[in-house]
């Protein structure tokens, strides 16, 4: 039986992984995809929870967070189309103005 | 046996993930992240939750990642994408924030461990859905989610439709102020 901290553990290497993801990249396309690492640190933490406790409302909760993650990649990549025909560009220093 | 699984799948999981951020070229970035989704499914499996498993690699393979490689594709990005100027500093928070967590857990676990001991949480959990765990995985999260978690379902199911609308409007040509090329 391996201990619920190593699951934990697990997943806050994953989830700091997005993290410095977000902060060093500047490609917007990645900075999307550390949001995902993030969102999936996050259910194997309820999911593991979910076994321990014998409960399956973490189960339930993981489907939600699956649910918040397919609708912010559809808008996201909606956004990044929207900006790239505007600016010809996914790097985010260059996406500094409110209004072009 | 299990212990074995679980390093396998933790060890690729955690490579995969440096790897998504490392990598300079986005369609390599979304094969790491595929590569780990199917790690975190088989993680998933080695906990007894076989339905989200199956969620894991139909939704998040299937739809999400095809979707970031289409539009990677679509955007037909050039390679010379480097990293901010801030690297260090990035690294540096997330290296004390790694040490912070393991530091909190540990503590957490020294400190008192019949808490977080499992027996302890197996006999707090109530009959009733340990009865419905013995019925099968499937099974047990549809019944939850029809009945004690019913409103947030229909509100999971509204969020879709408003992404599904956002995006279409979004991603149609003269939207948001800006002129036609």
């Amino acid at each position: 039986m391996v201990p619920l901290s190593y699951y934990m553990v697990l997943s806050a290497i994953v989830f700091l992984t997005g993290f410095v993801g977000v902060l060093i990249r500047r490609n917007i396309i990645i900075l999307l995809l550390s949001i995902e690492l993030m969102l999936n640190a996050t259910n194997i933490n309820f999911v593991a929870f979910s076994h321990y406790l014998n409960d399956v409302s973490g189960q339930v909760f993981v489907f939600f967070t699956l649910t918040v993650a397919a609708a912010e990649v559809a808008v996201g990549l909606a956004i990044i189309i929207a900006l790239y025909r505007g600016k010809a560009t996914v790097n985010v220093e260059d996406l500094n103005l409110m209004k072009w | 046996m299990e212990t074995v699984a679980f390093f396998y799948f933790a060890a690729v999981i955690v490579l995969t993930a440096v790897l998504v951020v490392a990598f300079r070229n986005p369609i390599y970035s979304v094969i790491a992240l595929l590569v780990m989704f199917f790690h975190v499914a088989g993680l998933f499996v080695t906990l007894h939750a076989e339905f989200l498993a199956a969620v894991q690699i139909v939704v998040y393979a299937g739809a999400i990642l095809v979707l970031y490689l289409f539009v990677v594709m679509l955007l037909n990005l050039k390679q010379d994408d480097s990293y901010q100027r801030q690297v260090g500093w990035g690294i540096g928070l997330g290296i004390v924030g790694l040490a912070e967590m393991i530091y909190l857990v540990l503590s957490a676990q020294v400190g008192n461990s019949p808490a977080i001991g499992t027996a302890a949480l197996q006999a707090s959990a109530s009959p009733k859905v340990a009865a419905i765990v013995t019925r099968g995985n499937t099974e047990a999260i549809g019944y939850m989610l029809y009945t004690k978690y019913l409103f947030p379902f229909e509100v999971a199911s509204l969020i879709l439709l408003v992404a599904m609308i956002g995006a279409i409007l979004l991603a149609k040509k003269g939207v948001l102020g800006m002129k036609e090329p």
